[in-house]
C-alpha cells in the first residue's frame, strides 16, 4: 500500500454546503450535515451515543433518529445535536497529528484525502 | 427480559467487554442471535408498523349488534383498500429514494400502511361472515372489487408528486381515524386508535417536505407546486361520502372544512398556491369507491397478485 | 456541548507504541486515536464495501417486494429491506468516523471505484430466492459478521453489534419461508430447489477467496479487524448449513459435500473461483443494472436534496435575523 496521509479538507462540511446555490444544476453530491443521535433507553438513564446521520434540520434529524434507531422500541428519549456543534478533547493533546482539526468531533467528514492511485479504498 | 428490549448500551457493553478471542466465543454470541423470539413479542411484530402492540389485543371480534356486517366489511374495505394500494405505491419508492434516511422513513410509512391494510381486511372478511382472509380480498379479488378512492393508485410521479399525494391522504385520513376511534365496531375502533398516532406522523413528514420542497430552490418549488396541481383533482372524491359510509362510517364531507384548512395553511407556510382545479370527473357518477378506477390500478394489481394467482391454493 | 474523554492509561510512548498496545490488550482503537495510515484505510475500504453491500443488497429483494405472495410476507420483506438501509447507514457513519463522507462513498460506489459483496450480483429469479437469500446469504453474512463485533476499531465494532442482532431476524425469516414453501406444492418445493442451487456456490464465495489468495488477511488479522481467515469462515458456515439443509430436505449442489470423522467437519468441493473474479470485475449478470438504479436514485434525489439544504439555510437566516433584532432592540430598551 501507498496512501499516505493528506492535508485535512480545508472547508468545512458546512462550507461544502454553501457552494450549492439556489437553483443551480443539482450536484449530486449535495449531503445534508451530520448529526450525532442520543438514545435514552429506559427512563432513569442516561442518554447515550447510539450513531449518526444525516438531516437538513433538526426536525427531521429528530424524525430520522426515530425511525433509524428506535424503530425497534429501543428508547423513550430521544437526543439529536449537529456534529459539528460538538467540542471533544483529543485523546492525546500532545499528539500533532491532530493538532490542525482539535476540535472537529470524531473528525467526521472529508479530512482525509485518499490519492486516487491506492487501489480498492 | 425479551430480548429486544435489551438496551443497546448494556449490548454494546457485552460485546466491548468479551474479549476471548477464541471460535467458541463467537459460537455463543451466534447461537443467542439466532434463539427464536416467538410469540407477539418476537420479530414478527415488526411486520405490522410501528406501533408495537397488538391493537387488537384484547378486542371483542364479534360483531356488534345494531351493525350491518356487509355494509362494515364494505367500510372496512374502502379504509383497507386505501391503505394497501398506497402502501403498495410507497414500496415502488424502496431502493429509489433521494436519500437513505428517506429509504427507511419511506419503508416505515409503508409498513405503516400495510399493517392497518391488514387488519381492516381481516376485519371485513369477518363482518360479511364469508371468513375470507386478508390475502383472500388482496390477491383474488377484481379490479372492479377494489373500494379505494383514485387518489391512492396514481403512478408515483417523482418525489414532489408522491410528497402531495402522502399530503392529501395523511392529513384526510388523520382527521378520519380520530373520528372513528370512536366508532361502534371495537375492531374499527381499535385500529383506528392506532392510526391516528401513525397518520400523525405521516402527516408530519409530508408537511415537513412540503415546506422544504417549497421553500427550497426555485427547482423544488416548481416541482412540489407541479405535484399538488396535479394531485389536487383527486382530492373532492376524499370528501364524496357513497352510501355505504353514510350509513356505517363517517360522512367525508364532514372532512372538508378541516381538511382543507389544514392543507391551505401547510401550502401557504410553503410560499405555494392551493390549486385552483377542477376535480377529476366521475364515470357515471361512479368512482374509486364504486369500484371504477383510474387505468393505473389494473398493472398495479396485476404485479401484487402475479405470484398469488400462479399459485392457487398455496401457502406463503 | 462540550464533551472530554476521560484518557485510558496505557504506558507508552510513540504513538504507534500506543496503537499497538491498545489492539494487544484487546481495547477499542476510537476514532481521534492515532492509527497507522494502513490501517485507516484498510478500514474505510472494507466497511465501505460492507455499506455498499447493505445498499445494494436491498436490490435482488426488493425486486420482489411489489409482488410477495401474502401480505405478511410484503411487510417481513419490506422490514427487511428497510433494515438494510439502515444497516447501509451505520456503516456509512462508521466509516465517517475515518475522514471520508457519505457523499464521497457513494460517488466511488457508482463510479465502481469501490466494491460491494458480488453476492448480489446475481439474480432473484423466484420469490423463493427471497427465502433462500435470508437463509444462506444473510447466514453467510452473520458467520462474517459475528465476529466483527469485536473487531479492534470502535465505531465498526458497535454498529456490528446492532446489525448482527437485526441479522438474525432476517436469517430465521428466510428459512421460516423455506419451511413454509417445503411444506406446500410439489412447485413450490421445485422452487426451494432451484434457488438453494442457484445460490449455493455464490454464497461460499462471499466469504472470499482461499487463504492462500488473499494476501491482507494476516495483516487484518494482526489488527484484530478480522478474526478469523476467510477459509475458517468457510467451514463454519458450511458445517452449520448442511445439518439445516436436511431439515428442509433440499439438496445442496456439491457432489464431494460430505462428513469427514477425522476432521470433525465437512469436506466440500471447491467454488468456481475464475466465475467468482469474473463476477468481481463487472461481468456478473446484474452489475450494471445494481449500479445503474443507484446511480439513478442518487442522481433523481439530488435535487431534494439540495432543496432541503437551501431550506434549511434560509431558515437559519431567519433566526440569525430576527435574534439580530431582538438584540438590537434589547439594547435600545436598556440605553433609554
Amino acid at each position: 500500500m501507498t496512501e499516505s496521509p493528506a492535508a485535512p479538507h480545508a472547508e468545512s462540511p458546512a462550507e461544502h454546503k454553501a457552494e450549492h446555490k439556489a437553483g443551480s444544476k443539482a450536484d449530486s453530491r449535495a449531503c445534508w450535515p451530520l448529526y450525532e443521535v442520543f438514545v435514552r433507553p429506559r427512563r432513569g438513564l442516561n442518554h447515550v451515543h447510539v450513531g449518526s446521520l444525516h438531516a437538513s434540520d433538526d426536525r427531521m434529524a429528530l424524525l430520522a433518529a426515530r425511525d433509524l434507531y428506535t424503530r425497534r422500541n429501543e428508547g423513550v428519549s430521544l437526543w439529536v445535536v449537529r456534529s459539528d456543534a460538538i467540542t471533544a478533547s483529543t485523546p492525546d493533546e500532545r499528539d500533532p497529528f491532530f493538532e490542525p482539526s482539535g476540535d472537529k468531533v470524531y473528525r467526521h467528514p472529508t479530512f482525509y484525502d485518499i490519492p486516487e492511485d491506492v487501489p480498492h479504498i | 427480559m425479551h430480548d429486544h428490549t435489551t438496551p443497546a448500551t448494556s449490548t454494546t457493553t457485552q460485546a466491548a467487554t468479551s474479549t476471548a478471542t477464541s471460535g467458541t466465543e463467537d459460537d455463543h454470541v451466534y447461537l443467542s442471535l439466532a434463539e427464536a423470539a416467538p410469540g407477539p413479542e418476537g420479530e414478527g411484530r415488526w411486520a405490522y408498523g410501528t406501533g408495537f402492540a397488538d391493537p387488537l389485543l384484547g378486542v371483542d371480534t364479534a360483531l356488534p349488534a345494531g351493525l350491518d356486517g356487509a355494509d362494515l366489511a364494505a367500510y372496512c374495505l374502502m379504509l383497507g383498500d386505501d391503505a394497501l394500494i398506497l402502501a403498495q405505491r410507497l414500496i415502488e419508492w424502496c431502493t429509489r429514494a433521494p436519500e437513505l434516511e428517506e429509504e427507511v422513513a419511506l419503508a416505515n410509512l409503508g409498513l405503516d400502511l400495510l399493517g392497518q391494510a391488514r387488519l381492516l381486511l381481516t376485519r371485513a372478511g369477518q363482518a360479511d361472515g364469508t371468513g375470507r382472509s386478508e390475502d383472500d380480498l388482496a390477491y383474488w379479488r377484481e379490479e372492479h372489487e377494489f373500494r379505494n378512492v383514485r387518489l391512492v393508485e396514481t403512478p408515483n410521479g417523482d418525489f414532489a408528486y408522491s410528497i402531495a399525494r402522502l399530503l392529501l391522504f395523511a392529513t384526510t385520513r388523520g382527521v378520519l381515524y380520530e373520528a372513528l376511534s370512536a366508532h361502534p365496531d371495537p375492531v374499527l375502533a381499535a385500529v383506528a386508535a392506532r392510526g391516528v398516532k401513525e397518520l400523525a406522523y405521516h402527516r408530519e413528514y409530508a408537511t415537513a417536505w412540503t415546506l422544504r420542497l417549497g421553500d427550497g430552490t426555485p427547482y423544488s418549488a416548481e416541482r412540489m407546486q407541479a405535484g399538488l396541481d396535479a394531485v389536487w383533482p383527486l382530492l373532492e372524491e376524499l370528501f364524496t361520502a357513497h352510501p355505504v359510509e353514510r350509513r356505517v362510517g363517517v360522512d367525508p364531507a364532514e372532512l372538508r372544512e378541516p381538511v382543507l384548512r389544514a392543507l391551505g395553511a401547510v401550502v401557504a407556510e410553503a410560499g405555494l398556491t392551493v390549486p385552483d382545479v377542477p376535480p377529476l370527473a366521475t364515470v357515471l357518477g361512479r368512482a374509486g369507491r364504486d369500484g371504477v378506477h383510474t387505468e393505473a390500478l389494473g398493472p398495479l394489481l396485476a404485479e401484487l397478485q402475479v405470484v398469488a394467482r400462479a399459485h392457487p391454493g398455496a401457502t406463503w | 456541548m462540550v464533551t472530554a474523554e476521560v484518557a485510558e492509561a496505557v504506558p507508552a510512548q510513540t504513538p504507534e507504541d500506543r496503537f499497538e498496545a491498545v489492539i494487544a490488550a484487546e481495547q477499542r482503537i476510537e476514532p481521534r486515536d492515532w492509527m497507522p495510515d494502513a490501517y485507516r484505510a484498510t478500514l474505510i475500504r472494507q466497511i465501505a464495501q460492507h455499506a455498499h453491500s447493505e445498499i445494494i443488497g436491498m436490490q435482488p429483494e426488493g425486486n420482489w417486494l411489489t409482488r410477495a405472495p401474502s401480505l405478511r410476507r410484503k411487510a417481513i420483506l419490506l422490514a427487511k429491506a428497510q433494515d438494510e438501509a439502515g444497516h447501509g447507514l451505520y456503516l456509512y457513519a462508521a466509516a465517517e468516523t475515518l475522514g471520508v463522507d457519505r457523499a464521497e462513498l457513494t460517488e466511488k460506489l457508482i463510479s465502481g471505484r469501490q466494491k460491494y459483496s458480488s453476492i448480489f450480483n446475481y439474480p432473484t429469479l423466484t420469490f423463493a430466492d427471497v427465502g433462500v437469500i435470508g437463509w444462506l446469504v444473510d447466514g453467510a453474512a452473520i458467520c462474517n459478521q459475528v465476529p466483527l463485533c469485536r473487531c479492534s476499531y470502535g465505531p465498526y465494532a458497535r454498529a456490528m453489534v446492532r446489525i448482527c442482532k437485526e441479522e438474525s431476524f432476517h436469517q430465521r425469516q428466510g428459512f421460516e419461508l423455506l419451511m413454509t414453501l417445503m411444506r406446500g406444492t410439489e412447485a413450490q418445493r421445485r422452487m426451494v430447489q432451484d434457488a438453494v442451487d442457484r445460490w449455493w456456490w455464490p454464497s461460499l464465495m462471499m466469504f472470499g477467496p482461499p487463504d492462500a489468495d488473499s494476501p491482507n488477511t494476516a495483516r487484518s488479522m494482526a489488527w484484530r479487524i478480522k478474526r478469523h481467515s476467510n477459509d475458517e469462515l468457510r467451514q463454519r458456515f458450511v458445517d452449520m448449513t448442511v445439518p439445516q439443509a436436511e431439515h428442509l430436505g433440499v439438496t445442496l449442489p456439491d457432489p464431494e459435500l460430505r462428513w469427514n470423522e477425522e476432521r470433525g467437519g465437512w469436506d466440500f468441493g471447491e467454488p468456481d473461483w475464475s466465475e467468482l473474479t469474473r463476477v468481481i470485475h463487472g461481468q456478473g449478470p446484474c452489475n450494471t443494472q445494481r449500479i445503474e438504479r443507484r446511480r439513478t436514485a442518487h442522481e433523481d434525489g439530488a435535487w431534494v436534496r439540495e432543496a432541503a439544504v437551501a431550506h434549511a439555510a434560509k431558515r437559519a437566516a431567519e433566526h440569525a435575523a430576527a435574534a439580530a433584532a431582538a438584540e438590537q432592540h434589547t439594547e435600545q430598551e436598556n440605553g433609554k
